[in-house]
């Protein structure tokens, strides 16, 4: 856990006094990732810097787990926290390998202990070791060297980490990758991150919660969904965008709204008995699977069928369908390609498990409205 | 992704020979022009004794005064880089601008009314000549290096010598062994002014074959002169290529 008590940082100049942090209390859980973001100026790389010491506090405190680290020596601090920085810095005379093996060695790991260390960090970030352990930063992409980046901080398995604008200066298609894999590893690895970013769609992709600064006050925390949702002030609303709660569709999975207790019929049934659980239920349409499980096509009302057809005949085709674990981004943007009101969930097999329909996620998204909103 | 630096790392290797070739044709034409002009086994009969001994002390010089310049020119070159003398680094670096216009005879006369003649004026003055480039390229070298390389480092909890040993010096040593190059070639090519003031070394027989006019001693003076400075130059590239890590060395 990291608590910020009070935290202040003060730029005294000849002409005026700056405040780049002004009182910031915050804390962010085990194993959670914090996503200080705000406009540039806004003192939120200065309150990562304030943790790790490399700006030094004007006033406050910083505690990890507990413990007050204004007594740690600054060194031996550092050292228990793996920091990432935009401009990556691995040190160009040195291998991936011993850049790896940087603060183990400065730990005093012994050195086939580092090496073995090293060999599994490039693994768990999806780099083949026999083929870059021995290699120099120069000869790697950007993506591959902010990889390495993150390895070399990750080195000692320090518990706490510090990432400023880790993946700023990729490209957006190596960036989204790289935000995918570090996610996949920190479901594994539990780390506790102060994350700093100016991207309010990175913030909303990686954050457990999102802390938003301006003019160096922190001026809301809360979940991704709820800054969204309930901009705690105008400038605030505005940094998020006028299309955010389109941005909140990237938070909910097609799982967790879909409705997966509509019937289903398979191929062979009798379109009397399809017209009869539509009348019953409802539901505007009526998915027909296969054998297998997977969806073949629907049924509405309408559908006209001949005296002794089967369902599998008298069904229309299903125009799209959208995996449970997409999320509610993918789902609308794949119903408007298609011009459809619902679409047929399917698992990674590809079976039909639920129906995600658009009015259900009008409603999920309108509810936090309706209610008045949040104190 | 690998293309570009193979192909810059033969695009460099083409360029370095071509420069080689030019270098050795210009020797060769020279020797040639000499040849023409001097009996040189004539020159080696009379002067050859005196050459070997000659460049035996002018070496020394050489040795002594530049081994001098780069034990004191480094360390000073690091503290006058260190953040904490930041106030004096700006001052200190014009400074040894300034002073490296300084004609190195007038830097020998500067020396010689100050010490008297002989070996330690001579050597005095070829280390005040010397210690110059390997100060300036010694903190041009290290404030070269990236910022961002000293904040990650920092960052990781280096002490600052484990970050200028690990970090810094590694990274600033094409530059600073560059520094020591141009240095030691300027001072083995500035030893023969010793001479003038005491000193030894091979200016004894170029000046004495002026003051003679009798080109064959000057020459005998002149060419071991030339040979020994392209031969500290070249050692001290072949010591650069091994000397600077990999990921930081431009010709590897």
């Amino acid at each position: 856990m990291i608590k910020l008590e009070r935290l202040t940082k003060i730029y005294e100049t000849p002409v005026r006094k700056v405040v780049a942090a002004d009182h910031i209390d915050m804390e962010v859980p085990t194993g959670e990732i914090c996503v200080l973001l705000g406009p540039s100026g806004c003192g939120k790389t200065t309150t990562l810097k304030m943790v790790n010491r490399i700006v030094t506090p004007t006033g406050g405190r910083v505690l990890i787990d507990g413990q007050d680290t204004t007594d740690i020596p600054t060194v031996e601090l550092r050292r228990k926290i793996g920091y990432v920085i935009q401009q990556i810095g691995l040190f160009p005379n040195m291998t991936v390998e011993e850049n790896i093996c940087v603060v183990p060695r400065l730990l005093g790991w012994d050195a086939a202990k580092a090496r073995r260390r090293a060999a599994e960090l490039l693994e768990l970030t999806a780099l083949d070791p026999a083929t870059f352990l021995k290699r120099y930063p120069k000869e790697l992409s950007g993506g591959q060297q902010q990889r390495v980046g993150v390895a070399r901080a990750l080195a000692a398995d320090p518990p706490v980490m510090l990432m400023d604008e880790p993946f700023g200066a990729i490209d957006p298609i190596n960036r989204a990758a790289i935000q995918d894999e570090f996610l996949k590893l920190q479901e594994k690895l539990h780390k506790t991150i102060l994350f700093v970013s100016h991207d309010i769609d990175e913030a909303v992709k990686m954050g457990d919660k999102i802390a938003i600064f301006r003019a160096g006050r922190l001026e809301q925390i809360d979940s991704p969904d709820n800054v969204l949702a309930h901009p705690a002030q105008p400038f605030i609303a505005d940094f998020v965008g006028a299309d955010r709660t389109i941005k909140r569709l990237g938070l909910i999975r097609v799982a967790d709204a879909m409705t997966s207790d509509a019937p289903v019929l398979s191929l062979g049934a009798d379109p009397v008995l399809a017209q009869a659980m539509l009348h019953e239920s409802g539901a505007a349409a009526l998915v027909i699977v296969t054998p297998e499980g997977k969806p073949h096509g629907f049924m509405t009302a309408a559908s006209s069928f001949g005296p002794g057809s089967t369902c599998g005949h008298a069904s229309t085709p299903i125009a799209a369908s959208v995996s449970v674990a997409a999320d509610l981004r993918t789902a609308v943007s794949r119903m408007f390609e298609n011009d459809v009101e619902w679409l047929s969930c399917v698992d990674d097999e590809g079976r039909h498990v639920g129906a995600l329909e658009m009015r259900r996620i009008r409603h999920l998204l309108g509810r936090t409205y309706e209610a008045g909103g949040r104190a | 992704m690998n293309d570009r630096p193979v192909s810059g790392r033969a695009m460099g290797c083409v360029g370095s020979k071509v420069g080689e070739w030019l270098l050795w044709g210009a020797i060769i034409a020279v020797a040639l022009g000499v040849l023409r002009w001097i009996d040189l086994p004539e020159m080696l009969r009379r002067y050859g004794g005196d050459i070997v001994h000659l460049a035996v002390q002018h070496l020394g010089l050489a040795a002594l005064s530049g081994g001098l310049a780069i034990l004191v020119g480094i360390p000073v070159g690091i503290i006058l880089s260190r953040p904490s003398f930041a106030k004096i680094s700006e001052p200190g670096a014009r400074v040894l601008t300034i002073g490296s216009t300084i004609p190195s005879l007038a830097i020998l006369a500067l020396s010689m009314s100050w010490l008297g003649i002989g070996t330690p004026p001579a050597v005095f003055a070829l280390w005040a000549v010397t210690l110059l480039p390997i100060v300036r390229n010694t903190m041009a070298g290290l404030r070269g290096v990236d910022p961002y390389l000293l904040e990650a480092g920092r960052g990781m909890g280096m002490t600052p010598m484990q970050l200028l040993v690990r970090v810094e010096l590694p990274n600033a040593m094409y530059v600073l062994l560059a520094g020591v190059r141009t240095a030691l070639a300027i001072n083995v090519g500035t030893v023969p002014m010793a001479f003038l003031i005491g000193g030894g070394g091979l200016g004894e027989l170029i000046f004495t074959g002026i003051d003679l006019n009798e080109p064959a001693m000057m020459l005998a003076g002149a060419i071991p002169t030339a040979g020994l400075a392209v031969l500290v130059d070249f050692s001290l590239g072949l010591i650069a290529y091994y000397l600077v890590p990999r990921g930081v060395n431009p010709l590897r």
